[in-house]
């Protein structure tokens, strides 16, 4: 393994410490370690919000933490859903007694953690509710969207659910906001190489050289085919060709686009196939009302991306454009 | 019928906790196969935190499945914790009340145990999960029950249907959690959530029986 690291069971613990230090003013650490929180969490009667996950996904889930975002991170192990009672005590230090909107991935574990924590949450006098992202067109047919697991689409989910929170909604509105923003959305990625986590120390997948794996999940869940390594304008096509039926998104639509890199992609490949991808869309009458180009969930180190698409309405559109400060996403004017 | 004494049934949890680190690695391996790798790792974190938790008190078997359930609900994450944590959790809950467990009562923990398994995960008998075991223990147990069979029969009723179970889950295809997304890859192997739930039943069922023995 080639990997910058001391003990390979350890890599969260060190991770969050790091983080931690490293984003003073917008980033806490809590009385659970594995639970961090936003500087301006709880300082506003307003609704929290909430999410959390498998850890190796950087910048997601921790690095949403911030003003007008995410206000509370559960934090699991590497690929491996948080705890109950870490998404309990996520839920305690995100709630201004408004309430709290958990807006979170279509995983086994994290469903019945998340089931557990917000049944134990209620003595407590804290309110969740939640959304369940299922953006992933490649993990289950359409007509059992249900089943889909949540990938990229779930930035977008936390920038709209945040902002909503963040502009006084109450949490029955969140929820419908967050909802309607993961509804709306359609993801799929593309995988050229596997990822190794650094406590089984060899990838527990294979994709043999000038292979790609095609509907990939972020944990290398295999996809919908394997064919060979094509060209950035050809993993383009076949990614608006998969996604944009799914919803579908039609001509006259305005969209917001999130291209991820995968973990070890370099970033300036994800800017040769958003090129390709805005055309296509064009071409199919799609406008991109706002892109988002760089590593917003990745996979540890495996190369790849996906590409995720959000329709637009007049809420998503002010909801979106609402400044926002965090690791992974910030949106606003300077000044 | 014949009863055992909760105290004296405490020291079958801590057979447990052996069973775990015994077989950790075979489970890890097995959940390698078609999973991540780590289910005998993760069972063993929270099998030995346990252990700490219980060692030289003296304390009852429902007391012992309580702190269990707790230990597994509250520090293993992923999909085990949560669902050994409320397996163990409803069977302690249902033999608190109780100094001793005899057949009956012991139908009640595991009938509360499987139901809590069902209502948190959704899974069905066929999906290749630890439900495969869990259902066919439990018809088994309950129709040894039912015919007026001891106590012993009922246990190693179970414990045999256990195994089949286990067995059984080989050439399923998985249908839910994470082995799901591999379809027709995860056919051929076992499922890792079975493997453990069957050894866990069986040295139950053994440490019960050693007990039952002992007193004829």
């Amino acid at each position: 393994m080639q990997r910058i690291i001391n003990q390979p069971d350890m890599v969260v613990e060190d991770m969050l410490k790091g983080f931690v230090k490293a984003n003073k003013g917008l980033v806490e650490a809590t009385d659970n370690p594995r639970v961090l929180k936003s500087a301006f969490a709880g300082q506003k009667k307003r609704v929290g919000v909430v999410t959390g996950g498998g850890s190796g996904h950087k910048p997601a889930f921790i690095g949403y933490i911030g003003k007008n975002m995410v206000d509370a991170v559960a934090v699991g192990e590497v690929f491996s859903s948080p705890t109950a009672r870490a998404f309990l005590d996520a839920f305690v230090a995100a709630d201004a007694g408004e309430g709290v909107a958990c807006l979170y991935g279509n995983y086994a574990g994290d469903n019945m953690n998340v089931k557990i924590a917000k049944t134990m949450a209620a003595p407590k006098g804290v309110r969740v509710e939640t959304v369940i992202a299922n953006d992933d067109v490649a993990s289950a047919p359409k007509g059992e969207e249900v089943k889909r697991r949540g990938v990229a689409g779930e930035v977008l989910m936390w920038k709209i659910g945040g902002a909503k929170a963040a502009l006084g909604g109450t949490l029955p509105e969140v929820i419908a906001a967050a909802q309607k923003a993961i509804g709306n959305t359609r993801s799929i990625g593309v995988g050229l190489t596997p990822c190794t986590i650094p406590a089984v120390g060899h990838p527990n997948f294979e994709i043999k050289p000038g292979m790609m794996e095609v509907g990939i999940g972020h944990h290398g869940e295999p996809g919908t085919s394997v064919s060979e390594l094509r060209s950035a304008d050809e993993i383009a096509r076949l990614m608006v060709d998969a996604v944009v039926p799914d919803l579908p998104f039609a001509k006259g639509d305005e969209v917001a686009v999130v291209v991820s890199g995968l973990g070890a992609t370099p970033v300036m490949e994800l800017y040769i196939l958003y090129d390709t991808i805005e055309a296509l869309l064009g071409e199919r009458g799609i406008s991109v009302y706002r892109a988002f180009v760089g590593n917003y969930f990745t996979s540890l180190e495996m190369m790849g991306a996906t590409f995720t698409a959000m329709k637009l309405d007049g809420e998503l559109k002010t909801l979106l454009d609402l400044p926002c400060e965090s690791v992974g996403l910030t949106v606003g004017e300077a000044g | 019928m014949k009863q055992v004494d909760q105290r004296e049934a405490a020291g079958i949890a801590l057979q447990m906790v052996k069973t775990v680190a015994e077989n950790k690695q075979r489970l890890s391996d097995i959940d390698g196969l078609i999973g991540d790798g780590d289910h005998g790792v993760n069972m063993n974190k929270g099998f030995q935190l346990f252990r700490e938790r219980i060692e030289g008190k003296d304390i009852t078997f429902a007391e012992a499945l309580l702190a269990l359930g707790d230990v597994l609900l509250m520090e293993i994450g992923g999909s085990m914790g949560p669902l050994y944590g409320m397996f163990f959790s409803a069977m302690g809950t249902a033999a608190q009340d109780f100094d001793t467990i005899g057949a009956e009562l012991f139908e009640q923990m595991l009938s509360g145990g499987v139901q809590a398994v069902q209502e948190l995960g959704g899974a069905k008998p066929g999906d290749k999960t630890l439900i495969d075991v869990l259902v066919p223990a439990l018809n088994a147990y309950q129709g040894a029950l039912k015919e007026g069979q001891t106590f012993e029969t009922c246990l190693e009723a179970m414990k045999t249907a256990a195994d089949e179970g286990c067995r059984s889950t080989l050439g399923m295809v998985a249908k839910i959690g994470r082995a799901s997304r591999l379809g027709e890859r995860s056919r051929g192997v076992p499922d890792a959530g079975a493997t453990s739930c069957d050894l866990l039943l069986e040295t139950i069922a053994d440490g019960f029986l050693s007990i039952l023995g002992k007193g004829a």
